[in-house]
C-alpha cells in the first residue's frame, strides 16, 4: 500500500475505522503507530485547528496549533507541523518543536515594570502610568533635538535625539505600522535586525 | 532569496557559503538533501545534486555535503574570485548569457584604475572614493522616453568582448590575480581541493547545468559583507544561473520576520520598498528621484523600477498624508525626515556615546546581547535619558542597568519595561527567506496584561500627538496629517493594514491589483508597492493555503511554485527576474527546468518578470533585468562604496597581511567607528590576539529569546566555545575545562569543547592559523544564567566583537576577529 500522510493519518483516525490500515507491528507485536494515533487523537479530540507560523528563523515553516476553550480559557494542546506546506511538508527543527513552550511561557513579562534613574529596582505600573510618561519622554527629547533646516539651509525635518529598533518577528504589518509612526515623528535612526 | 526554498531542489550543484543551513535551517535544509538524494529523480531533476560546502567549522551541513572545503573566515571573495578567475581563464562561461544578458559588454571609463589594493578615486584622508570614473563611455545625448532624472546616455558597447575597457576585460584582468596559489595563499583551501571544486563548477557554464549559491550572515557580517555576497553573484552571472529555478543568490535570513520588516523599511536609508530615504539638498520630488532612481543607459532598457521611481514615491507619500499631500506641496516630500549621516544599527550606539541619543524604543531585540562590542553597548544605554523596551520577555537590555559589573544606583537612564503580546497571540503576515508572504492567525488571547506592539505603538503616537495639541511644540503639522484610517486607529486591525499596504485606486475605491498601474499624480496609494497585489479585490492573498495535498491542482507547472500558497512578493513571482531563465528566443536554457517561456503570444510558467506578451524577436523588446538601467545584470557596478569589482580584503583584526597587497591590507573604506567619533580605536594584533574567531548560532537556540525555553536550555544548557584538538593540546585544555577567550574589547569565560570540527589552515605558504567557535547565545537573562549566576558573569559572545561596519551595509564584523585564549 502507499504511505499515508500524517495528515491522511489523522483524517482516516477521525473515522475510527484507520486502525486496520497500519501494517507496521513491532516483533512483540503491538501496533505502535497505532497506539501513537489514538495518543494523538486523545490529546487533539474535539480541538480547534489554527494556522500559525513558526517564530524562529526564516524558512517559514507552518504551524497547526490545536487550540479548545475551556473555562472561558483558550487553552493550547499541541502545536506541530502543517504537512500541507510546500515549504516545510510538515516537518519542524527542534526550535519550532517546542515552539508550544515559548508560547506558553510562565516567564512572561507580566505587567509594565518601570525602572527610576538611579533606582536598584523594578517597579510595576500601570498601563497608562508608562504611556503618558513615554509620550512625556518622546516629545520631550523630539523638541530637544529636531533640527528643521540644516546648516547648509535644506529642510531636513529630522528628530536626531531618537532612535526606534526591532521588529524582525513583527507581523509585517505591524512592522510597516511602525516605520509609519516613526518617520512621521522624524525619526531617523530605524533599525532591525537586518544588519545584525 | 531569489529563488525559494523548495526551489533549491532544483539545482544540480549547490555552493554554501558563510552558513550552516543543516542545523541552523534544519527544515529548510531538506530541499538541498532532496536535491542530492531524492532517488525518484536524475541528475537536474531533483536527484544527484553535489553539495559544496566552505566553511572553518566541519558541521553537519559539510557532512552532507559532498566537498567540504575548510575556508579560513572572512575570505570567500578570494574562493569565489579563484572560480571566476578559473571560469574566464578556461572559457567556462555561459557565453549568449554573458553577452546578452550582463553588462560584460559595456565600455568603462578610460580613467578607471584599479592599482595596489585601490580603485580610481581614493581619498586616504576621509576613508571615502569619488566614484567618477567608475562609470561607462557614453554615447550622445540623454536617451529620450524617461521621466525626470531616470535616464543617462547610452553607454557603449563591444558585443565582441575585446574592447580592453569593456567590463568583460577589465573583470579578466582584475580576476586574474585569483590564481589558485593565491586561493589557497588567502583561504587555506589547498590548491588541489580548489581546483577539484573549480572544476564542478565549472561545468556549471552550461545551459542545461544550474547550480544556486546559498548564503547566510557568515557572509554578511563582516567589513566586506557587501562585496562577499557580490562576489558570489558575478561568479552566478558568468555562469548564466540567475533568474533560472535551481539558481540565484539566495539568502538565508535568520529571524522569522526580518524579511517583512526589511522590506518594510525598518532600516534607515530606505523607505518602503526598498525607495531611498531623501537627503539633505533633495527639494523636491524630481530631484529626489533624479538622486535616487536608476538610470536608463541602453535604449532597450526598461528601467521599470526608474521609470516608476516618482510613482511608488507619490502613491507611499498619498497613502500617508491623504488630502494634506498634494501636487501643490511635492505630495507633503518635506514630511520625510532627511538624516545627515549614517543612522544604522551601530550608529545609534556610537551617537548614545556621544551624548547625542537621548532615547531608544527596542522592541524585540536587545541591543546588549547583539553588540557588537557588549561593553561599549552598555555604556551608550547607560548615557541615554530613556529605554523603551517592548517585549514579552526580559532581556539583557530590560536588565542592562543590573548586568554584572553595572552599578545601578550610577545610572540614570529611565527604563521601561511593556510586557508585549507574542506572535501566537496576533495574526499578521511573516514573510519568509524566499518572500513567501503567509498569513498566521491569531491562536490565544493575550496573555495577562499584554498588549500587541503596534496597539502600543499606535497608543503612544495618540498622546504624543494630543500633546502636541495641547503643549505645541516642534513642527507638528506631519502628526496631525498623517492618516490612520482605521476602525480604532488606536486599535488598527492588521487586517486593515495589510489592505493600507496594498493601495487603491483613489477614483474608484478600489484595491489595486498591480504596482504597474500606480501613478504620481495623487489619484493612488500603495503602502509598499512591492506588496501591491497582495491585497487585491479577491482579498487578502497571502491568506491562500492551496498546499501540496494536491500537487495537480495546486502546482500546475510542477515546479514547485505552488502559486495559490501565500503570496510572493512581487507580483506572486516565485523566481526572481525569470526573463534570463529563457534564451533570446524565450526558449527555456533547460527544458527540463523552465521558468517562464514563450509559447508564441505569451509568457508561460511562473510569474513573467517581463511584459506578458512582448515578443522577445521584437527588436525593440525590453533587456532581461528590467529593474536596473543597463536592463542587464552587473558584473560592474558603481553601487557599492568600495569598488565596483569585489576585492579580497582581511577583516579589520587579521592575522596575516593581505597576500594581494599588504600595504593595503584590510578593507580602505570600512567604517571605523570608534576612530571617526575621535574615541580610540580598540583592535588587536596577532602578536597578542594570535587566533582568529568567529561566532555562530546552534540549532537549538535562536538568539536569545530561547533562554526563556527550558526544553530548548536542557538541550544546550550553557555558554562554551570550541577549540581545535590540537590547540587545545598545545594549551592543555581538555574537554570541559573552563577556559577565558579575550578581544582588545573584553572577554569570555566559558566551558571548552575542543573539536575536530575546527582544524588549523596555512595561510600565506606557511602560516598555521587556528579558529576559535564561538556560538552567540548566552548572556546574563534566561534559565540558565539565572540557575549559574556566577558561572554566567561573562556569557556574552559579543563581547568580544569590533565596532566597525561594512561602508554600505555597516554590518558588523562579528565573523572574523582576533582573539586570545587560557585556560582557567
Amino acid at each position: 500500500m502507499t504511505e499515508l500522510t500524517r495528515r491522511q493519518l489523522l483524517k482516516v483516525g477521525a473515522g475510527s475505522a484507520g486502525l486496520a490500515l497500519v501494517p507496521f507491528k513491532n516483533p512483540l507485536g503491538f501496533d505502535l503507530r497505532a497506539a501513537k494515533k489514538i495518543q494523538m487523537d486523545f490529546r487533539i479530540a474535539g480541538a480547534k485547528e489554527v494556522h500559525s507560523l513558526c517564530p524562529y528563523c526564516a524558512v517559514g515553516c507552518a504551524l497547526i496549533a490545536y487550540t479548545k476553550e475551556s473555562g472561558g480559557k483558550t487553552q493550547l494542546l499541541q502545536i506541530e507541523g502543517d504537512p500541507d506546506s510546500p515549504v516545510n511538508e510538515g516537518r519542524l527543527c527542534p526550535k519550532g518543536a517546542t515552539a508550544m513552550q515559548l508560547a506558553t511561557s510562565a516567564r512572561r513579562v507580566g505587567k509594565p515594570m518601570y525602572r527610576a534613574p538611579g533606582s536598584t529596582k523594578w517597579e510595576e505600573k500601570s498601563w497608562d502610568f508608562m504611556l503618558d510618561k513615554i509620550a512625556q519622554n518622546i516629545k520631550a527629547s523630539r523638541d530637544n533635538t529636531f533640527v528643521a533646516k540644516d546648516a547648509n539651509g535644506n529642510t531636513v525635518n529630522r528628530t536626531e535625539g531618537i532612535a526606534f529598533a526591532g521588529g524582525a518577528a513583527f507581523s509585517s504589518e505591524e512592522g510597516y505600522f511602525a516605520t509609519k509612526v516613526m518617520r512621521t515623528l522624524g525619526v531617523v535612526h530605524i533599525e532591525q535586525q537586518a544588519r545584525v | 532569496m531569489t529563488n525559494h526554498w523548495r526551489d533549491i531542489k532544483h539545482a544540480d550543484m549547490i555552493l554554501i557559503n558563510g552558513a550552516n543551513p543543516a542545523e541552523a535551517h534544519p527544515v529548510g535544509f531538506q530541499w538541498f538533501v532532496k536535491a542530492k538524494l531524492d532517488p525518484t529523480k536524475g541528475p537536474g531533476s531533483g536527484g544527484g545534486a553535489k553539495i559544496i560546502h566552505a566553511d572553518p567549522r566541519y558541521t553537519r551541513t559539510s557532512a552532507l555535503a559532498d566537498k567540504y572545503l575548510r575556508i579560513r573566515t572572512g575570505t570567500d571573495v578570494a574562493y569565489f574570485g579563484g572560480l571566476i578567475n578559473y571560469v574566464l581563464q578556461n572559457n567556462l562561461y555561459h557565453d549568449e548569457y554573458v553577452k546578452n544578458y550582463t553588462n560584460a559588454s559595456f565600455i568603462v571609463n578610460k580613467d578607471f584604475t584599479f592599482t595596489d589594493g585601490l580603485f580610481s578615486g581614493y581619498n586616504k584622508d576621509a576613508r571615502t572614493y569619488a566614484i567618477n570614473t567608475w562609470a561607462y563611455q557614453t554615447e550622445g545625448d540623454p536617451l529620450g522616453g524617461a521621466p525626470t532624472g531616470t535616464t543617462q546616455a547610452k553607454a557603449k558597447r563591444d558585443m565582441t568582448l575585446q574592447d580592453p575597457q569593456t567590463v568583460f576585460q577589465l573583470l579578466k584582468k582584475h580576476y586574474s590575480r585569483y590564481t589558485p596559489e593565491m586561493v589557497e595563499s588567502i583561504s587555506g583551501i589547498p590548491k588541489a581541493d580548489f581546483l577539484e571544486v573549480a572544476k564542478m563548477v565549472g561545468e556549471m557554464g552550461r545551459p542545461d547545468k544550474v547550480m544556486t549559491i546559498v548564503y547566510a550572515v557568515g557572509l554578511t557580517h563582516h567589513t566586506t559583507g557587501g562585496q562577499l555576497i557580490r562576489s558570489g553573484a558575478l561568479l552566478q552571472l558568468l555562469l548564466g544561473n540567475m533568474g533560472r529555478p535551481g539558481g540565484g543568490m539566495n539568502a538565508e535570513r535568520g529571524h522569522a520576520n526580518i524579511q517583512g520588516n526589511t522590506d518594510h523599511a525598518i532600516s534607515w536609508e530606505i523607505l518602503p520598498g526598498y525607495l531611498r530615504i531623501p537627503a539633505p539638498g533633495q527639494k523636491n520630488l524630481d530631484e529626489y528621484v533624479a538622486a535616487s532612481a536608476p538610470k536608463k543607459s541602453d535604449p532597450n532598457s526598461w528601467n521599470f523600477f526608474g521609470t516608476n521611481y516618482k510613482n511608488f514615491m507619490v502613491s507611499l507619500l498619498k497613502g500617508w498624508y491623504g488630502s494634506t499631500a498634494t501636487a501643490s506641496n511635492e505630495y507633503a516630500f518635506d514630511f520625510i525626515p532627511k538624516p545627515a549621516v549614517n543612522s544604522s544599527w551601530m550608529s545609534i550606539y556610537d551617537q548614545a556615546l556621544k551624548g547625542k541619543m537621548e532615547g531608544v524604543i527596542l522592541s524585540g531585540m536587545t541591543a546588549t546581547s547583539i553588540g557588537p562590542d557588549s561593553n561599549q553597548v552598555l555604556q551608550a544605554l547607560s548615557n541615554l535619558k530613556w529605554l523603551v523596551i517592548m517585549d514579552s520577555l526580559p532581556t539583557t537590555s530590560s536588565e542592562f542597568w543590573r548586568a554584572p559589573g553595572m552599578d545601578s544606583a550610577k545610572i540614570n537612564t529611565e527604563v521601561f519595561l511593556l510586557p508585549m503580546t507574542h506572535w501566537i497571540e496576533k495574526d499578521g503576515s511573516f514573510v519568509n527567506s524566499g518572500r513567501w508572504m503567509q498569513w498566521k492567525e491569531q491562536v490565544l488571547p493575550p496573555e495577562g496584561e499584554s498588549r500587541h506592539d503596534h496597539w502600543a505603538l499606535a497608543d503612544i503616537y495618540d498622546r504624543v500627538k494630543t500633546l502636541y495639541k495641547q503643549q505645541g511644540g516642534k513642527f507638528p503639522e506631519p502628526m496631525m496629517a498623517l492618516t490612520l484610517d482605521y476602525k480604532d486607529p488606536k486599535k488598527p486591525e492588521l487586517d486593515e493594514i495589510a489592505k493600507e499596504i496594498n493601495g487603491k485606486d483613489l477614483t474608484t475605491g478600489k484595491q489595486m491589483a498591480t504596482f504597474a498601474n500606480l501613478k504620481s499624480d495623487g489619484t493612488t496609494t500603495a503602502g509598499d508597492w512591492i506588496y501591491t497585489g497582495s491585497y487585491t479585490e479577491d482579498g487578502n492573498l497571502s491568506k491562500r493555503r492551496n498546499g501540496i495535498a494536491d500537487p495537480q491542482k495546486n502546482d500546475p507547472t510542477g515546479m514547485g511554485f505552488y502559486p495559490q500558497w501565500a503570496w510572493s512578493w512581487p507580483l506572486n513571482r516565485r523566481v526572481m527576474y525569470n526573463r534570463a531563465s529563457a534564451d533570446l528566443n524565450g526558449k527555456p536554457w533547460d527544458a527540463k527546468r523552465p521558468g517562464i517561456q514563450w509559447d508564441g503570444s505569451r509568457w508561460q510558467g511562473d510569474v513573467p518578470d517581463y511584459p506578458a506578451t512582448m515578443d522577445p524577436k521584437d527588436p525593440a523588446a525590453w533587456l532581461p533585468f528590467i529593474m536596473n538601467g543597463e536592463g542587464v545584470g552587473r558584473l560592474f557596478s558603481n553601487s557599492m562604496g568600495d569598488g565596483p569589482f569585489p576585492e579580497h580584503y582581511e577583516p579589520v583584526e587579521s592575522p596575516i597581511d593581505n597576500p594581494l597587497h599588504p600595504a593595503n591590507s584590510a578593507d580602505p573604506v570600512a567604517f571605523l567607528y570608534d576612530q571617526a567619533a575621535g574615541r580610540p580605536n580598540r583592535f588587536g594584533k596577532a602578536d597578542q590576539f594570535p587566533y582568529v574567531a568567529t561566532s555562530y548560532r546552534l540549532t537549538e537556540h535562536e538568539h536569545y529569546v530561547t533562554q526563556h525555553v527550558p526544553l530548548l536550555v536542557g538541550l544546550q544548557p550553557q555558554a562554551f566555545v570550541e577549540v581545535p584538538e590540537e590547540l587545545a593540546a598545545e594549551k592543555g585544555i581538555k574537554n570541559g575545562d573552563r577556559v577565558r577567550v579575550s578581544s582588545m574589547r573584553g572577554k569570555l569565560e566559558v566551558a571548552a569543547l575542543v573539536t575536530k570540527r575546527l582544524g588549523p589552515v596555512t595561510l600565506a605558504g606557511n602560516k598555521k592559523t587556528y579558529t576559535i567557535g564561538i556560538p552567540i547565545h548566552w548572556g546574563f537573562v534566561g534559565v540558565s544564567a539565572e540557575q549559574n549566576p556566577k558561572l554566567s558573569q561573562y556569557w556574552l559572545a559579543n563581547a568580544l566583537t569590533p565596532f566597525v561596519g561594512d561602508v554600505g551595509a555597516r554590518t558588523p564584523e562579528f565573523k572574523a576577529f582576533l582573539v586570545n585564549i587560557e585556560k582557567l
